[in-house]
């Protein structure tokens, strides 16, 4: 029955100028992820207002599980467009109104934009008012809790009727606010950052370090599964880094102890490079203050000194229990708790330095070729798009 | 580009004629149990299937029981053997036993009954001193493996089945035989044990198709109930391809078996040789399984050089798990004494009649090249 969806975007309409810059922005993935469903979805922009028409023969659980993933949109509303007539808009409110079983108590809100239709607003209320509860026996008008709101929108291209408004997922569409490099690793935290950068409409250029022969091909899999995931919400390119070489430096060439933070030197060298290359503005990570060595604010601050892009860090103040949720919520939680073997626990010291200073990790990193390191790195690149 | 596959205790490759033989047997779709000619003409190819897999073990063929595999043969034989009223005492293992069986048994610990494992000397053979001590209480069943699948050792039973029956007469003795059949001569009629499990796919045969023997098949109750297929021990349509590959596998495998030895023993010691000069050391024993063959690689993963290795085309598998943590490294290494490093560095090569000289060489080729590619990890402490 319903022939459009009304789109709602909160935070896009206030950007001012760029107004029409980030509608656009939101039509186009909004296009791009109902072509999913197939032929005869039209996303149009009349009046700075966004506007989905439907084929005649469409699965509105499909489109409202779509439409749910995009970012940027506050909420969504499936509608009836009738002829501007009086006739065609009662018959329309009234089958709107007893979609999904008819309520208790109802209010017809009438909005009018063209001035020029034969009722105003206050006269559309009562008219249609009148209407439904003439033909739902039992039926009451409750103006300040109605169990239903019955809208209808008076427009030059006709008159719009809905009554349900489906919550979005917020944020600001993908793509937006730039690029940004998500170091993805197989684990529950990064998947998470990225979501979280993409609701603020950073597209993602995700990098994977493979150190085959010591990570396994199941590890990968793995990560790609992950960026599948994630790229239901947008196309997410994943970058897989062939990190052995670096690798089989630091082990040889760096004591022990600082292993880990001098690779995390050399991930985050390789990801502002890579970042350089796509036309990146930040790096993501799924780094939390705590959680593991790495991640204390000394290993931070020593690790976060070789490169100059912002370090995007969304779940640096969540704990892990709260990660997690999000996670769930997500879909990569049950990914990223699969088990599989992996020999990277060789690289980790059964001791880590949890503060190094920026002195030592220089000092480590003294018998190493640095920037030949993080162009062979460059050059072991193997990139997929996902959308 | 070539596979060089030295996987082959974990499964084996369908043999061409087995192949054959099913692809021969798809037209067939009658169900076994239908009494028309169609059924009649599928239940005759599963009773030669059947003496095909009771030709190789020796046995007659009504003591079969055809299962899925090694798997539910095994679950089987020591649920349906104690389903059966009045089996009472203690329940009696090996300590390097297939998860099958070993997974079963910490259930039925976990349930109430007194397991007893009993653990394995320096060469990987069940201690039967300390056998003979389990069996002095009143015993219900019994579970010894034929042929230990990371090791290759093959077990005691003869002398074990005489401690057994001399100490506890009415316990029930169960062979997990997965590993054993084309492999070593042996009668289990003539060994007199109760029940013991094979696989078809370890012989060249189709995954999903095994068999449960029992000496006698009044020993269990059955796990499934339903159409009473299988003289009413395993309800359940019977897996026809499987069956009929499992026969033909079964054929090969006792027309070949002379052959098939003689050529794997080959194998193996063209590979040991290969290995001298190498950093690794053999663990299996000499007078174990030609096809299995573990190899520790102290200072490295064995994951890792299995990764390697797969990089290159040589597929093998570890005894132990890489994660780091122990609870993960092989329980049968733990059995063996093997020290951590030894544990770690763990790597199987199984060979079967279907490699060849050539992939040997190349196998060993490649293990050194990776060796020297890896050389740098040595002695880097790995935890």
């Amino acid at each position: 029955m319903y022939n459009k969806v009304l789109i709602r975007f909160g935070e896009v309409g206030l950007k001012g100028k760029n107004r029409s810059y980030f509608i656009n922005a939101l039509a186009g993935n909004i296009r791009r992820a109902l072509k999913g469903l197939g032929r005869g979805y039209k996303v149009t922009t009349p009046y700075g207002r966004i506007f989905v028409d439907l084929p005649p023969e469409h699965d509105f659980a499909a489109v409202q599980a779509t439409l749910r993933q995009v970012f940027g949109l506050v909420s969504f509303s499936p509608v009836v467009q009738t002829d501007l007539d009086m006739e065609a808009i009662r018959a329309a409110a009234l089958k709107e109104l007893k979609a999904g079983g008819v309520p208790e108590t109802f209010k017809v809100a009438a909005r009018r934009s063209l001035k020029s239709f034969v009722l105003d607003s206050m006269e559309i209320n009562r008219d249609v008012g009148s209407h439904l509860l003439q033909n739902c026996p039992g039926l009451k008008v409750d103006v300040h809790n109605p169990q239903r709101m019955v809208n209808i929108e008076v427009r030059q291209e006709g008159a719009f009727v809905f009554s349900q408004v489906i919550p979005g997922p917020g944020g600001l569409p993908v793509g937006v606010t730039g690029k940004g490099v998500l170091l993805l690793s197989g684990g529950i935290d990064s998947p998470v950052a990225g979501w979280m950068a993409m609701k603020r409409g950073i597209a993602l250029e995700a990098v994977y370090f493979d150190t085959p022969p010591f990570t396994s091909p199941r590890a990968l899999a793995k990560v790609e599964r992950l960026a599948k995931i994630l790229a239901q919400w947008a196309p997410v390119n994943l970058h897989v880094v062939n990190f052995t070489p670096v690798q089989k430096a630091l082990m040889q060439h760096v004591p022990e102890d600082l292993t880990i933070t001098v690779m995390r030197r050399f991930m985050f060298r390789v990801a502002e490079a890579l970042a350089q290359r796509q036309g990146a503005l930040a790096l993501i990570t799924g780094e939390s203050v705590g959680q593991v060595a790495s991640q204390t604010l000394e290993s931070m601050l020593t690790i976060n000194n070789v490169v100059s892009a912002p370090v995007l860090r969304p779940v640096v103040a969540l704990d892990k229990v709260e990660i997690m949720d999000l996670a769930r919520k997500i879909g990569t939680y049950e990914t990223s708790i699969e088990p599989f073997q992996d020999c990277c626990t060789l690289f980790v010291s059964p001791h880590p330095k949890t503060r190094p200073t920026l002195s030592q990790a220089r000092q480590a990193e003294e018998h190493l070729d640095v920037e030949a390191l993080v162009n062979l790195a460059m050059e072991g690149i193997d990139t997929n798009r996902y959308s | 580009m070539r596979q060089v596959y030295l996987d082959n205790a974990a499964t084996t490759p369908l043999h061409p004629q087995v192949k054959q033989a099913i692809q021969g047997a798809m037209a067939e779709y009658a169900n076994p149990s239908s009494l028309h000619s169609l059924g009649a003409g599928v239940e005759k190819l599963l009773s030669q299937a059947r003496a095909e897999v009771a030709g190789l073990l020796k046995v007659n063929s009504a003591n079969l029981v055809f299962t899925s595999g090694g798997t539910e043969a095994n679950n089987m034989a020591i649920k349906g053997a104690l389903a059966r009223s009045g089996r009472k005492g203690r329940l009696v293992t090996s300590s390097i036993e297939h998860p099958s069986v070993m997974e079963v048994y910490r259930r039925l610990e976990s349930e109430g009954w007194d397991v007893v494992r009993i653990p394995v000397d320096d060469g990987g053979q069940v201690q039967l001193e300390a056998l003979e001590q389990a069996l002095a209480q009143p015993t219900a069943l019994v579970s010894i493996m034929a042929v230990n699948n990371e090791t290759g050792v093959i077990q005691p039973l003869e002398k074990a089945m005489e401690l057994i029956r001399a100490r506890q007469p009415r316990a029930l003795v169960h062979v997990d035989a997965v590993q054993a059949p084309g492999k070593v001569e042996f009668r289990l009629a003539d060994l007199g044990v109760d029940l013991a499990s094979v696989s078809a796919h370890k012989i060249h045969g189709p995954k999903g198709i095994g068999a449960l023997y029992l000496r006698n098949r009044d020993l269990i109750n059955p796990v499934l109930d339903g159409g009473g297929q299988e003289g009413g021990l395993r309800s359940g349509t019977e897996n026809v391809l499987g069956i009929i590959g499992f026969g033909e596998a079964a054929r090969l495998a006792k027309d070949g078996f002379a052959q098939n030895l003689a050529h794997v023993a080959g194998l193996r010691s063209r590979f040991v040789d290969g290995m001298e000069g190498l950093s690794g050391q053999i663990v299996s024993p000499e007078d174990g399984v030609p096809h299995i063959l573990a190899v520790s690689f102290p200072g490295f993963r064995g994951e890792v050089l299995l990764q390697a290795l797969s990089a290159h085309n040589v597929f093998v598998s570890t005894g132990a798990a890489c994660s780091g943590k122990k609870g993960n490294l092989s329980h049968v290494a733990e059995a063996l004494g093997l020290d951590d490093e030894s544990r770690l560095g763990l790597i199987r090569f199984s060979f079967s009649s279907m490699n060849t000289e050539e992939e040997v060489v190349y196998a060993l080729t490649k293990m050194e090249e990776v060796l020297a590619e890896l050389a740098f990890v040595r002695g880097r402490r790995s935890r």
